[in-house]
């Protein structure tokens, strides 16, 4: 049992003393303790309430789909397809290998990807997700999101992606996305915060680059609950976004595909235009290539395929192709000389084959000489001592202000990128650029679309659409913007008199259509579609007069790159036309040997709007044909979606 | 202080104890645990799993535990301290070579059904100790040097064992608390000017110990130090715990988000929110009208026992009721001031309200030892 020791009484005496000052201390730990709680509690309350709000809430953006692009018949050339990805947050990962390499135990990602998505995190802040894997299938995938617990910072989401069904058909025409890029960020002066998710898509080249604004769309915004590790909790609200605007091209994708697929791997191109409404039904350039492989980045050697090829595929020759227009611009020189009253249309030039200017002679194409021709047949056998004639009459300023009125020298106003203007030369243009003055000589060369004149197919199709329909029309490649039509006047009259046009269309029609006519050999043989055409044959090289005296090497002879362009303008049906042709085949020898069945077969497809009958080609062809079509394609069937080959 | 007037001056026996224990002090204890609950409720998102339901559970042994304690007369305790203190001893050397890594530092002895902390028992082994050294020593020799000398070897071992397991936190409590059994015998306030000149030495030294081969503390206690004098040196590293901890605590504001409300502990923005930091929790939802009802109710415990121990003539349970009470003091003083900027990060539970088992079992204990001198104290004049 107790006993109390005898000093109990004054020991406690001490006890209680000292008790009270332990006291005095611990009231004044507990009034610091009350201050500090009034003070994070009461006094400074408001603002950690508001950092605990951004503690709480992230602001997610939600990507717009991007506009679908349609042909003019509703054929899908654009889409979106839904895009299984993973990407992976530093900042929430921790030991970022590691996770990587669990990962890798689960997908296939080898370890050169795993070290460049590394080096990409290490280039971006701690908390900006970077893309890990692309275009995953559904297995993968979901594999993914079942292991995501013990995956720290990796989320999967789903995408959209874009896709194109009818792959090497429109590469230069809607062009390609691709994920944006520093560099694109740099260019672009207030960029859409839209543009920091990572790998956004955005238009590169083509449409896709030029319409970027209305096929985008805004993003929506969403505000979310997150905890620290950014796990998404729910969300509060949501700011729905605007998604992207769909095209209506005018181009028919059947014609597209078919001229695709009639240039093949020549280094050409061709655009087939509507005479009336400038829609362009057709344009195409050759190489190609397929568009979805830019999608998540191309490989260093596809991109170096395509950059070291010497058709230069990427380049879309129909627009950026700076060509010397040869015989195809004579018809410019011809309206220019029948409007101002220089030449009669029967009036009689003697060719002999050459044309003497001073001490410098000019040579037909013919060394024999046409002999006696007017103005229809110096179109018909493209007789350039005729213009060398007239054009001396004219003068360049004259010929250069008629060009100008059928679309040479100006730049088509076309959604692409990197429309070339082309150049049609005047006196003064000469002065400044080179300065030196002008001399006859580049009238003469100039007259026969050589020397200093330049063009494109889409202009020289416009040319032709022009002298067609005496009507100053466009080109169009955007029919509608989210089903809404573009709206479209009737093309100005050129103020060009009928009578003058009328005639160099008649010259145009002996050319394709009467015996000995430069393209009669590629006529139309069925008289309601008859084609009326201009052939064009134009150098790449100087003709010396050694050369010359020697005798002319033939084209086939010569190394690729110094063969001549060969050209071909047209419109048909002659009686009643429709369509406007031109082909460029890049060093392809002649215009009537190479362009002009190329135009012919186009035009046909394009008039029956299907593979025309046989009785539409001339009869010594037609066993040709036959053959040839056995080895056609099927029309173009929609590809079946490539995944994860590029991942 | 007893609801029945002590009439008799001998110590209740039998049943009769019951009508002897200190009852407001159970209820307070009650109260603040019920606290705990709440909040561990709470935090695990509305659920009893994994927390609430096993602190509830450990709160009924610790209850039994405190009354068997309690009702054991306060001579047996008295006689076997020095087997506690020894025993304490021997496990703290045990937890070196057998115990658990858990948090960067050996804690733990795994008993099988329980995770044993003998840093925990010792805090109380050092009180009863130093309690029974005092009741031993003449007072007239209390603050003769050599007399002084051998508590704070009491003191010193464990706190040294402590101190290297890492437990910077527990090994300052058995300092604390062994300075204030040795304050209330009456030792000489020089020696605590001393201590406090030698503290300031100490730290001095630690700091200057800083990155030379022999530094005192771990890296991460000198970053927790750092980051405790400048918090917004490391927001989203070091100093993360006391930024996040300081915005739960503000956004709680005066009436609190109320109960189950708070985002902050709910989205893991709070770390060890259901341990350390649950005070954190607690005020966000309740607000500062819910953190000062819990400190009011520390309070009263910390009076209650005061009041108990100025009242018993026994100079051992006057001793050892001081030296728990101010245990539970620098435990729920240090634990505050942790979680609201005022102290380094150390890794002091609250007690009765964080979870953990030891620390609950432990301190019922403890004041079941409170109880048992309160009740078995001299009585008649």
């Amino acid at each position: 049992m107790i006993i109390p020791s005898t000093t109990a009484k004054e020991k406690n005496r001490g006890i209680t003393r000292r008790g009270l000052m332990l006291g005095g201390i611990q009231v004044g730990v507990f009034g610091v303790l009350a201050a500090r709680m009034r003070q994070l509690q009461v006094t400074q309350s408001d603002q950690f309430r508001m950092l605990a709000e951004e503690n709480r809430i992230n602001i997610r953006l939600i990507p717009p789909a991007r506009g679908l692009i349609f042909d003019r018949n509703g054929k899908p050339v654009a889409e979106n397809h839904p895009n299984y990805r993973i990407v992976m947050i530093r900042e929430q990962a921790g030991d970022a290998p590691f996770v990587l390499s669990e990962l890798a135990k689960i997908i296939f990602l080898p370890e050169e990807r795993q070290a460049k998505i590394l080096e990409n995190m290490r280039k971006h802040s701690a908390f900006v997700p970077v893309s890990v894997a692309e275009n995953l299938e559904w297995e993968d995938f979901a594999r993914v999101s079942a292991n995501a617990p013990a995956l720290p910072g990796i989320i999967t989401e789903v995408g959209l992606n874009r896709f194109y069904p009818q792959a090497d058909d429109y590469t230069h025409i809607v062009g390609y996305v691709g994920p944006v890029s520093d560099r694109d960020l740099e260019r672009i002066e207030n960029p859409d915060p839209v543009l920091q998710i990572p790998d956004f898509q955005i238009g590169k080249t083509g449409i896709e680059n030029r319409r970027e604004d209305t096929l985008r769309g805004t993003a929506g915004t969403s505000r979310i609950e997150v905890n620290s590790a950014g796990r998404v909790m729910r969300e509060l609200s949501r700011i729905d976004g605007a998604d992207g605007a769909d095209l209506q091209l005018s181009i028919d994708s059947d014609l597209q595909h078919y001229a695709q697929y009639r240039l093949a791997d020549q280094s050409a191109a061709t655009v087939v235009m509507d005479i009336h409404s400038g829609d362009i039904r057709a344009m195409a350039s050759a190489p190609s290539f397929d568009p979805n492989m830019f999608i998540f980045g191309i490989s260093t050697t596809n991109w170096n395929a395509l950059l070291n090829n010497e058709y230069r595929p990427l380049a879309d020759k129909t627009i950026s192709g700076a060509y010397p227009p040869g015989s195809t611009f004579k018809m410019m020189v011809a309206l220019a000389a029948l409007e101002d009253g220089l030449i009669e249309p029967d009036e009689k030039i003697f060719c002999p084959g050459y044309h003497d200017l001073g001490n410098r002679r000019f040579h037909c194409w013919r060394r024999g000489g046409h002999g006696r021709v007017n103005l229809h047949e110096s179109l018909k056998y493209s007789c350039d001592v005729f213009y060398y004639e007239i054009s001396q009459r004219v003068g360049i300023e004259k010929i250069t202000a008629m060009a100008r009125r059928f679309g040479f020298g100006e730049k088509p106003d076309l959604p692409l990128p990197a429309i070339a203007k082309g150049l049609v030369p005047t006196k003064q243009w000469k002065q400044d650029r080179y300065g030196e003055a002008w001399r006859i000589g580049d009238t003469l060369n100039s007259a026969i679309g050589q020397g200093f004149v330049l063009s494109s197919p889409i202009q020289l199709a416009v040319m032709a659409a022009r002298i067609a329909s005496g009507r100053k029309v466009e080109p169009r490649l955007i029919q509608r913007v989210n089903g809404v039509p573009q709206s479209l006047s009737r093309a100005p009259s050129l103020g060009i008199s009928e009578e003058n046009l009328n005639h160099v269309r008649m010259g145009m029609f002996k050319v394709s259509n009467e015996n000995r006519g430069t393209a009669y050999s590629a006529r139309i043989a069925e008289a309601t579609m008859a084609m009326a055409g201009k052939t064009g044959t134009s150098q790449v090289r100087q003709i010396t007069t050694e050369e010359r005296a020697a005798g002319v090497t033939r084209n086939e002879d010569l190394p690729w790159d110094r063969r001549d362009h060969a050209l071909f303008v047209g419109f048909a049906p002659y009686d009643n036309p429709r369509y406007a042709i031109s082909v460029v085949v890049e060093h392809g020898g002649s215009g009537s040997g190479t362009a002009a069945p190329i135009a012919r077969d186009i035009m046909l497809r394009a008039l029956y709007e299907t593979q025309p009958p046989l009785s539409a080609f001339p009869r010594a062809i037609r066993s040709k044909m036959r053959e040839q079509r056995a080895n056609e394609p099927p029309p173009n069937v929609t590809a079946p979606v490539p995944r994860n080959d590029r991942a | 202080m007893s609801f029945i007037a002590p009439t008799r001056s001998q110590a209740p026996q039998g049943l009769r104890k019951i009508l002897h224990v200190n009852w407001p002090l159970v209820l307070l204890i009650g109260a603040v645990s019920s606290f705990g609950f709440l909040m561990l409720y709470s935090v695990a998102g509305g659920s009893f799993s994994p927390w609430a339901r096993p602190q509830m559970m450990r709160f009924g042994a610790g209850i039994f535990i405190m009354f068997f304690v309690a009702f054991t007369p306060i001579g047996f305790w008295r006689s076997i301290t020095v087997l506690v203190y020894g025993g304490g001893l021997a496990l703290l050397l045990a937890v070196m070579f057998v115990g658990d890594v858990g948090m960067g530092a050996q804690r733990w002895i795994d008993l099988g059904f329980f995770n044993l902390q003998p840093s925990e028992t010792m805090k109380i082994a050092v009180v009863m100790a130093l309690a029974l050294y005092y009741d031993w020593l003449d007072p007239e020799k209390v603050s003769h040097l050599f007399w002084v000398t051998i508590p704070l070897v009491i003191i010193g071992i464990p706190a040294a064992l402590v101190i290297v397991q890492p437990d910077l936190g527990t090994a300052i409590l058995i300092v604390l608390s062994g300075a204030v059994v040795m304050f209330l015998a009456g030792v000489s306030l020089w020696y605590f000017a001393a201590a406090l000149a030698l503290g300031g030495g100490t730290i001095f030294a630690v700091f200057w110990s800083r990155g030379t081969d022999w530094q005192l503390l771990k890296n991460y206690q000198y970053r927790r130090i750092d980051t405790f004098l400048d918090p917004s040196l490391d927001p989203l590293g070091a100093g993360y715990h006391i930024t996040q901890s300081k915005i739960a605590l503000g956004s709680g504001g005066v009436s609190g988000r109320g109960f189950m409300q708070g985002t902050q502990s709910r989205l893991n923005f709070l770390p060890e929110k259901h341990t350390d930091f649950i005070f954190t929790t607690l005020a966000e939802e309740f607000g500062y009208v819910g953190s000062t009802i819990l400190l009011v109710l520390y309070a009263l415990i910390v009076i209650f026992c005061a009041v108990s121990a100025m009242n018993n003539r026994d100079r051992f349970g006057a001793l050892l009721t001081s030296g728990i009470s101010a245990t539970f003091f620098f435990f729920f003083a240090v634990n505050m001031a942790m979680v609201m900027g005022l102290a380094p990060v150390v890794g002091v539970p609250l007690p009765l309200v964080s979870y953990g088992g030891s620390a609950m079992l432990v301190l019922l204990g403890a004041f079941g030892l409170i109880q048992s001198a309160h009740i078995h104290r001299p009585r008649g004049h």
